[in-house]
């Protein structure tokens, strides 16, 4: 690991230099973007010099530990943008950890007991089928707490606080508490890894799209906006902007390129495709993990959602003002199930993505999830009172809360701290979050 | 004098009942295009439910909507802005956080090729018509939580004009409103008989009746006191009818 000193700058640097304010206000950015930036910077410099000054060495901040924590954020991060939409029609959904838990363990007898005598065992399209299980099953449940909270009018913390229980109850039936491994090795692949990464090549071409992706969404908005004559940012406003986003992109590509695969696995590609190993070792990149970019794909799809359709603009006029929604001709219970389904099929997608990690399938696989995803919504902007919430601002959530879960497992905090600490900070992030919406009152 | 032609709405025999209690009792009332009708009666007389069942925001228990001769069912608000029948609620019934264009076309957006909204041309459409209504509003990003009573007032009166509605109801349109934007409103009413429009207005204001209306319909205790043209009558016969629930048999002009 010698040659990784690699100069992967932590692409959050707190915002100080004069006319920062201007800039936020020019290029019209959500101010508390740069509150939450702010605070990862903090939680990142701080358990790494805390490791550096208690441990004699800090582990924070090196490509590994930050590569780790980006696969570690995937699971939450997907629930946490489908919470959005639950908590913004003031809604909440205690049972996402339990789904999870279900679909997790029905996915595991799918690969174990059941597909391998339809399909044979090692068949190419058992993953896929077991993964659109999961899924299936997912938004089914989902579907199921909508209908009783839409149409039967019971209330959402009664439904998913009972469908905690009854979820994690019936995965304990599905396989009498067994752990069941292991899964598809295809399957695992969606977990991350080493060999579920798409590794140094590959993350150039997405980081080269991503930019290309970004620089054209600014250019395509400044057309529309002049096309309908407008008041239009800045040149300059936009290009900071753009440079920005570039910027973060390739920061974060450059990360995961810096962090290679352990000997070990070297060892064994090297010997199954005869490359001689030089002298000072053959440094392979990670890459980008798969399940960060299941993330990244489900981040994007749930932002032109939430942003771009009638259904995420009806979620949020229900969450706004549920009357005049309904007085608008808005189906407010239709929408509400869609919403609750969706949730469910995130779960889904989250249990393939923890059960691959694990390579396996727990009974308590996803316990207390709810309440991080609750919290990473929440600490995201997203406002328990209805109406307002953004998908990035929850996925960021996520890495707050896995920052400071992970930060405090390297520092060697027990259990029980974490705890403390992470029950604590979610009170602190919402009274933070009341501070601030007084203050922009 | 349009008041020949086949009324644009006819509400007969309306009832509807809150558990034991008629909160309206066999009421029928009419409305003819170019024609502005007000509804009086004390809070609690049923003015507000009875346009509810036009408005498709209530269910009726009894009676027959029959819009320019047609019999319709209108069961929840959609059907209403089918039939062309628009509403100004009394609370606004806006969505607090989103913006005014979001507002105008809620439950109706404008959406591009691929089925997205389309917000930049209905943030341009949203622009066109403040421009006619209210040309001091400029708060075109901010969520309409951050707008003054008249601002958020226009944003519900031009989510009921920009779809060609031919029925209107409004409902104590000018209640929380200053002078000069009352007067904005007034004006708009004149606007709109011109073009043709039916107009419900439900007010506790017997000026605001006597001066906007043509005719006022007086209801108490979910009954139908009477209609009367306001040309034949005083504000003193208005007030006598809304307080003793008689109409007065020979109107002194």
């Amino acid at each position: 690991m010698t040659n990784s000193s690699s100069q992967a700058d932590p692409p959050a640097a707190a915002p100080e230099a004069p006319g920062v304010r201007g800039l936020i206000r020019a290029a019209e950015i959500d101010s508390r973007l740069f509150g939450m930036i702010g605070a990862l910077a903090l939680i990142w410099t701080g358990f790494h010099l805390y490791g550096a000054f208690a441990n004699g060495q800090g582990f924070f901040l090196t490509p590994r530990n930050l590569w780790n924590l980006s696969v570690q954020t995937a699971s939450i991060g997907i629930m946490a943008t489908g919470m959005v939409l639950v908590i913004v029609t003031r809604q909440i959904d205690l049972s996402v950890g339990s789904i999870l838990g279900f679909c997790a363990i029905v996915m595991g007898v799918m690969q174990v007991d059941v597909l391998p005598q339809i399909l044979g065992l090692g068949h190419p399209l058992l993953w896929i089928a077991a993964a659109a299980t999961g899924l299936a099953i997912g938004a089914c449940i989902g579907a199921f707490h909508g209908f009783l909270i839409a149409y039967l009018g019971i209330p959402a913390f009664v439904v998913t606080l009972a469908g905690l229980l009854v979820w994690r109850g019936a995965a304990f039936l599905v396989a009498r508490g067994e752990t069941i491994s292991p899964v598809d090795p295809t399957f695992a692949l969606l977990g991350g890894g080493p060999l579920g990464a798409i590794g140094a090549t590959g993350t150039w071409i997405a980081c080269a799209a991503g930019c290309a992706a970004a620089v054209a969404l600014i250019v395509h908005r400044r057309r529309q906006r002049r096309k309908f004559g407008f008041p239009l940012r800045p040149v300059w406003a936009e290009s900071a902007l753009g440079a920005l986003a570039c910027g973060a992109i390739l920061g974060a590509a450059a990360l995961a390129n810096a962090y290679p695969w352990p000997k070990g696995i070297v060892r064994r590609h090297a010997e199954a495709n005869g490359i001689e190993i030089p002298p000072e070792g053959l440094f392979i990149s990670h890459g980008v993990a798969i399940p960060v970019l299941i993330l990244i794909a489900v981040g994007i799809l749930m932002t032109v959602l939430t942003t771009r359709t009638r259904f995420g603009r009806y979620a949020y006029a229900i969450g706004g003002n549920p009357e005049a929604a309904d007085l608008a001709g808005v189906d407010t219970r239709w929408v509400k199930v869609k919403i609750f389904a969706l949730m469910g099929l995130l779960a889904g997608l989250s249990a393939v993505v923890a059960s691959a990690r694990l390579n396996a399938a727990t009974n308590s696989l996803g316990t207390l999830d709810e309440l991080y995803v609750i919290a990473a919504a929440v600490i995201g902007g997203t406002s328990l009172a209805g109406g307002v919430g953004t998908i990035y601002g929850a996925i960021l959530g996520a890495l707050v809360m896995q920052s400071l879960q992970t930060g405090m497992v390297l520092v060697g905090f027990d259990a029980a701290v974490q705890q403390v600490v992470v029950g604590s900070v979610l009170v602190l992030a919402v009274w933070l979050d009341i501070l601030y919406r007084r203050g922009a009152k | 004098m349009t008041n020949d032609a086949a009324p644009l709405v006819e509400m007969r025999d309306i009832s509807v009942a809150f558990g034991g209690v008629k909160a309206v009792d066999g009421v029928s009332v009419d409305l003819r295009a170019g024609e502005v009708v007000g509804l009086l009666g004390h809070n609690g007389a049923g003015k507000s439910t009875l346009v509810k069942t036009l408005s498709g925001a209530c269910p009726k228990d009894s009676g027959e909507i029959v819009v320019s001769g047609e019999s319709v069912t209108i069961a929840n608000p959609r059907d209403a802005r089918r039939h062309n029948i628009e509403t100004i609620y009394q609370t606004l019934a806006l969505a607090d956080n989103l913006d005014a264009a979001s507002n105008l076309f809620l439950g109706r957006e404008l959406l591009t090729g691929a089925g997205f909204v389309d917000d930049a041309r209905m943030e341009s459409e949203c622009r066109a018509i403040m421009a006619r209504l209210n040309p001091n509003f400029a708060s075109f990003a901010d969520p309409v939580s951050a707008l003054s009573g008249g601002q958020r007032q226009s944003v519900a009166i031009a989510r009921a004009v920009y779809f060609n509605a031919r029925i209107l109801i409004m409902d104590e349109p000018t209640a929380a409103l200053g002078p000069r934007e009352t007067q904005m409103v007034a004006e708009l009413i004149g606007q709109l008989k011109a073009d043709g429009i039916g107009i419900f207005l439900i007010s506790h204001d017997i000026h605001d009746v006597m001066e906007l209306c043509d005719r006022a319909s007086v209801m108490k205790n979910g009954r139908l006191v009477g209609t009367v043209r306001v040309a034949d009558v005083t504000e003193d016969d208005l007030l006598g009818m809304i307080i003793t629930g008689k109409t007065p048999g020979a109107p002194s002009a």
